[in-house]
């Protein structure tokens, strides 16, 4: 049994008198796909924001393969193979959809910019290669008609896959979705749903995802964690955290089967 | 070496202790620049509170105010009617800026409409030398540009009346801002235009209103500008000297212009006078923004202005 | 015009990231430049090559290096001119200490000097975002007009406060200083500014370029994908101050002949932010119609009421160029924020289909 990709132990995020997050305490392991749910405001998009190294906790360490990595700023949290989409669509609106997966690919290149600004040897060479990965991902989320599209220009939940390819680019380790499927109609959410799998099934990529949908997550997740006011309060198969009390009364409701 | 750091460090301040007289009076001239660069930056913080748009252009309203004002009286009419001319002339310019700048740029980028105040700065500058001549212009409003002594110290009665109109204005401001609730209207309109319109807020009547004002301020500015050191385009070079002000005081806070102003006044002049000579002097061409840039890295929001933080 | 790309496909990734996909526009870009080349030198009189092409040319070099910093990186940056001061003083100092130096590399060498002072101030940029940045880059410009003013060393302490270009010859052939011939002159402009737009048109559809867009547009999400904001903000700002340092020593050693500290004064700061606003935000293209643009208005202004029959005083002429750049900033702001490149763009778009409806 390897070290779980991912540690959160015990971590609380104080804003002033705020508190966003208090003793949580959760495992990614590799290779799993992981939903957190709650409702809103519970500290879910706190919690991948420390993750990704945006804020701090005010108490508690962040493992990293059993390294500590409670501090580190979000470059270097990129560099340990840790992608991520955001809840608001975080793309380069000025940008092409290529231009904007292909940023996705930057940790993976590296030059010297004397070379890049004759475009020649390496540095074309090097571009060329990463443009032919990028393709292949632009083939793999079936968005090959958008390529040239200014990402500001596209209708929602394209920008939301445009999102995805881009943080699929960097050929991640762990995958951190937030809300990927917020705003998609039925026909969207299944394709979405459809290519997080592949994903994980293709790359061995580990996915954590927050998620609103209880059929998506009933679906898709491998365990479930539950947030409410800042707090843990289940963590488990998701067939058990639907039914339990605690996650009925704060978020669920009375469940009919 | 020592001598270099005992020149810096130690020297200035043994010359304002040798002489306090000279001292306060330094002291007493930099509180009135400082004052005249509130007047200035009071404007900007008006325009910013509730428009949220940096108005580069505020220098040069100034200063076309200062030109409407003094290029009436040169034709003869009595100071009473051409202020209320000039009053009437700045109002018109704020429904003509709201209409042909601001309303087409509404809930654009602040960085754009910031450069389109830019355009208007030299637009105006252009304009108002077009209309009322380049050479410098004397404006006499009445009080006499002389001093008297208190304590041994000299006070400029010009530079008396204008601190005081700073304080009276700023109060008012103050108070309207946080009292009423035009002012509390004016702060969501400065928060977001669309929200602001979508609860039904008038964004174009707010708007005309507050550059109205800023428009009014800017006479008293101009007057105090002019009447101390005639009226003429360097003037519109204060709209700069402003920037570091606001950086100081927080753009958003009605006291922290001047406050700033205070402190970049009175900075600039002892500056000025104890430093100054040791590098050859001009200092008040830089000062104020390196003070500003300090600022800059340690408390960006400046003494009184709002954090801002970024959502992610 | 339908014939332009009816037929051509591309079929490796390498053509479709060329500069010129079609072939049509590669052939005539290297028509244009051919010409640029050849032409002026040949036909035009000493008047357009001065008064024209020259400051055109050495303008265009410096909205390259803003629109790097400021279209591209997102930095605003009111320091054009100090920057450009800063090669324009370091050429004279380094030409009048080590005259054996040819010129063209004395040029060069300014430009890295202005290159490291841009990265000293670009480090607040870290801290300072939007127009605060523009407030400290307005410190730079105030802070090294004074300190070119003040310091005679920068003169070689000459009284009239004036640093003037010497003679100096490149291959025999006199480049700068009273004799120097303005096609020649024209030529050494137009082979800096030709090499270093090709070298930033290569810089921004790479890495680079997406790491300085990324910032632009979100710079919180361009450190989820590792860029690091610190490097990416000061190779801007170091470009960009290499680009107005080169800018800086032609204007004085091609363009003017002597300058002092007004020539870089706030007011060039601004004009050259009118040309990448009017030119266009980010692209190559926009910096030198918007330099084209900001150099023709005054002449046209001097001799349009010539042409009308008109006579207008000077005073009036300068007021309405004034009126009129800041007139275009609002009007190209609120019609076309992109500017004329994107017009240029939207041109080709529409002529893709032209004469048909659609």
């Amino acid at each position: 049994m390897t070290a779980p990709l991912l540690e959160v132990q015990q971590v609380s995020v104080r804003f002033g008198a705020l508190t966003a997050l208090s003793e949580v305490s959760l495992t990614v392991e590799s290779g799993k796909i992981l939903a957190i749910i709650g409702p809103n405001g519970a500290g879910k998009t706190t919690l991948l924001n420390v993750i990704s190294g945006f804020y701090h906790p005010t108490a508690g360490r962040i493992l990293f393969e059993g390294r500590d990595r409670t501090h580190l700023s979000p470059p270097d949290v990129a560099e340990l193979g840790v992608a991520r989409t955001f809840q608001n669509v975080a793309l380069f609106k000025g940008m092409s959809v290529l231009d904007n997966i292909m940023t996705g690919r930057l940790l993976k290149m590296n030059g010297s910019f004397l070379l890049e600004a004759l475009y020649w040897g390496p540095a074309r060479r090097q571009e060329l290669a990463h443009r032919a990965v990028v393709e292949r991902i632009i083939d793999f989320l079936e968005i090959q008609a958008i390529r040239k599209t200014p990402a500001g220009r596209l209708p929602y939940g394209l920008q939301k896959r445009v999102e995805l390819a881009r943080a699929l680019a960097a050929e991640p380790r762990l995958l951190l979705l937030d809300e990927p499927m917020a705003g998609m109609n039925v026909e969207e959410k299944e394709d979405m749903c459809r290519f997080i799998l592949d994903v994980n099934a293709e790359f061995g990529t580990s996915i954590t995802l927050i998620e609103h949908d209880m059929s998506v997550v009933m679906d898709i997740s491998d365990r479930v964690v539950v947030l409410d006011y800042g707090r843990k309060i289940a963590d488990g198969l998701p067939e058990h955290v639907r039914k339990d009390r605690a996650v009925l009364d704060a978020y669920l409701g009375v469940s009919h089967d | 070496m020592t001598e270099a750091l005992y020149a810096l460090l130690v020297g200035p301040f043994k010359d304002m202790g040798s002489s306090p007289a000279f001292f306060a009076e330094v002291l007493i001239g930099g509180i009135f620049a400082g004052l005249m660069y509130s007047l200035v930056a009071l404007g900007f913080v008006l325009i910013f509170k509730a428009s949220g748009v940096f108005n580069f252009a505020q220098g040069v309203m100034v200063l076309f105010a200062a030109l409407t004002l003094v290029g009436l009286m040169e034709r003869g009419m009595p100071v009473a009617l051409a202020l209320a001319i000039t009053a009437g002339v700045m109002i018109l310019l704020a429904l003509l800026i709201e209409r042909i700048v601001l309303r087409p740029l509404v809930n654009q980028a602040q960085i754009i409409l910031f450069m389109a105040t830019i355009g208007l700065n030299f637009f105006l500058e252009g304009f108002g030398e077009m209309l009322w001549g380049s050479n410098v212009k004397r404006l006499d409003v009445g009080i006499p540009d002389t001093s008297f002594k208190v304590a041994g110290v000299l006070i400029n009665r010009l530079e008396l009346t204008a601190a005081i109109t700073a304080a009276v204005l700023v109060s008012i401001l103050a108070i309207f801002f946080q009292r009423t609730r035009i002012g509390r209207a004016l702060r969501a309109v400065a928060d977001d235009h669309e929200a602001a319109l979508s609860i039904g807020i008038p964004l174009k009547t707010i708007w005309v209103v507050v550059w109205s004002v800023a428009g009014l301020v800017a006479i008293v500015a101009g007057i105090m500008w002019g009447a101390k050191s005639g009226v003429q385009f360097s003037l519109s070079l204060v709209a700069l000297k402003a920037l570091p002000v606001l950086i100081l005081g927080g753009f958003t806070s009605v006291p922290g212009a001047v406050v700033g102003g205070l402190i970049i006044g009175m900075g600039e002049k002892l500056g000025e006078v104890y430093w100054g000579p040791l590098v050859g002097g001009a200092i008040e061409n830089w000062f104020a923004y390196v003070l500003a840039l300090v600022f800059l890295l340690f408390r960006p929001q400046g003494l009184f202005g709002e954090r801002i933080i970024e959502r992610v | 015009m339908i014939y332009r790309e009816a037929g051509q496909f591309k079929t490796t990734y390498a053509a479709d990231q060329a500069i010129f996909p079609i072939v049509q526009d590669r052939v005539m870009a290297a028509l244009g430049v051919a010409a640029a080349f050849v032409v002026p030198p040949l036909v035009a009189d000493e008047y357009w090559l001065q008064a024209v092409l020259i400051p055109f040319l050495i303008y265009a070099l410096a909205a390259i290096g803003l629109n790097v910093l400021t279209g591209y990186a997102g930095q605003l940056s009111l320091g054009t001119g100090g920057f450009m001061a800063v090669g324009g003083y370091a050429a004279f100092k380094l030409t009048s200490a080590l005259p054996q130096l040819s010129i063209l590399f004395v040029f060069v060498l300014s430009g890295l000097v202005a290159a490291v002072e841009g990265l000293l101030f670009g480090i607040p940029s870290l801290r300072i975002k939007g127009f605060y940045l523009a407030v400290a880059t307005l410190a730079a410009q105030f802070f090294l007009i004074w300190l070119f003013n003040k310091v005679g060393w920068f003169t070689n302490y000459a009284s009239s406060g004036t640093i003037t270009a010497p003679p100096r010859t490149v291959l025999g052939v006199m480049v700068t200083g009273p004799t120097a011939s303005a096609p020649v002159r024209y030529l050494v402009a137009l082979g800096f500014v030709a090499v270093l737009a090709l070298a930033t048109k290569n810089l921004v559809r790479g890495r680079i370029g997406r790491s300085w867009m990324a910032i632009r547009d979100r710079d919180i999400a361009a450190e989820i994908i590792g860029v690091r904001p610190l490097r990416a903000k000061l190779l801007a700002f170091g470009i960009s101050s290499f680009y107005c340092g080169v800018a800086g020593a032609e204007y004085v050693f091609l363009y003017l002949g002597s300058a002092e500290t007004l020539a870089f004064d706030i007011n060039v700061s601004f004009l050259v932010l009118f040309m990448i606003i009017i030119g266009g935000l980010g692209s190559v293209l926009g910096s030198f119609l918007g330099a084209a643009f900001i150099v023709l208005i005054p002449i046209l202004l001097t001799n349009a009421p010539h042409a009308l029959g008109m006579t207008m005083p000077v005073a009036l002429q300068k007021q309405l160029e004034v009126m009129v750049f800041g007139g275009l900033i609002i009007f190209f702001l609120i019609v076309e924020p992109n500017g004329l490149a994107r017009l240029w763009q939207i041109t080709k778009e529409k002529l893709r289909l032209w004469p048909f409806p659609h």
